[in-house]
């Protein structure tokens, strides 16, 4: 627990729909999880399929709660997009972190535990664990 | 001795090189890619070229930077970060001097090169804009129309090589006797960087 502060969690997609569905689906499922600042950056400025810088720092400051914040992505342009923005060093909040996770699963992993009050470590160890599911 | 206004000058040659290439870089993006390579900079280096105009930085390594930021955050794809990448780390090496040496330039780039391997994790044959860069800064230290050559003749030679980055990848075999678009874009930016230069 982090001064009964929650962590944020971005969620950036290439595409619009599947961001606000992703974060929709993860709020939901993670039933008291309706408190956990969650905002997807999915698609161009333009509503375009692609990345915007502009829509993922915005989005990084709208969950900013000062706990720290876990961004999940998915494809290519996404994640370089978030390194590049991660190495400018003053784009994003403090605390902002690219958490290494498949990102549906990750998202809800991320937002239950985000739920509990658990530290930004907590919520980037459960969305990364998300990877050792094996459906098959 | 090479000035802020030579580093306009080789952003600006480099916009109207890729809005004269733009239909090209889509056409190569499209076998192997996702078809809006030409789009995606011709937008990104549109808004350097507006932004250079209007903030006038005086110094190369402030040019330089400032172009690099205007990509990440206009490109929209993924040579949005990596083409920004490159000139921020490059401009970033040069630091605040208000002139540079030619010496200092292939320094400076090949730092940028090596920011922009690390964010991609792409390597020399791997078919990208590495296997343009690479051979043109390491040809850079006998001048610009040398880069200019063997940046064109790295862009050639990735045609017959198989994709192990990107969207080109998940075509394994098939990506195979495609030039890469990638590595045709970053020797637009070198045949500018000549052109700067007046050879």
């Amino acid at each position: 627990m982090s001064d009964g502060k929650l962590v944020g969690i971005v969620l950036v997609s290439h595409s619009a729909e599947v961001a606000a569905s992703v974060a929709e689906l993860a709020k939901g499922l993670a039933g008291g999880g309706a408190e956990v600042p969650v905002a997807a950056a999915g698609g161009t400025e333009g509503g375009g399929l692609g990345t915007s810088a502009e829509l993922i720092a915005g989005a990084a400051a709208a969950v900013d709660r000062g706990a720290g914040i876990a961004v999940l992505v998915d494809l290519g342009s996404a994640v370089l997009t978030v390194k590049a923005l991660l190495a400018e060093g003053d784009e994003l909040p403090e605390g902002t972190r690219l958490v290494d996770a498949p990102f549906v699963e990750g998202a809800v992993a991320a937002v239950v535990t985000a739920a509990t009050g658990a530290d930004l470590a907590a919520v980037e160890a459960a969305a990364a664990e998300a990877y050792s599911y094996r459906k098959v | 001795m090479l000035d802020a206004d030579f580093f306009r000058r080789w952003m600006t040659a480099t916009a109207a090189s890729v809005d004269r290439e733009a239909e090209r870089l889509t056409a190569l993006d499209s076998p192997i890619g996702d078809a809006d390579h030409g789009s995606n900079l011709q937008r990104g280096f549109t808004a350097v070229a507006a932004t250079l105009e209007k903030e006038a930085p005086d110094t190369p390594g402030a040019v330089l930077t400032l172009a690099g930021r205007q990509l990440i955050s206009t490109v929209g794809g993924a040579s949005g970060p990596l083409y920004g990448t490159l000139l921020r780390r490059t401009g970033k090496a040069l630091g605040d001097a208000g002139e540079v040496g030619e010496e200092q330039l292939a320094e400076a780039l090949r730092a940028g090169v090596e920011a922009v391997m690390t964010l991609g994790g792409a390597a020399p044959g791997d078919k990208t804009m590495i296997d343009t860069l690479v051979p043109a800064v390491d040809a850079l230290g006998t001048g610009f129309a040398a880069a200019r050559t063997a940046a064109e003749q790295g862009a050639l030679a990735t045609t017959p090589l198989q994709a192990r980055k990107g969207r080109a990848s998940y075509l394994g075999e098939r990506s195979i006797g495609h030039q890469d678009p990638g590595a045709t874009s970053a020797a637009l930016l070198i045949a500018a960087l000549a052109e700067a230069a007046g050879e």
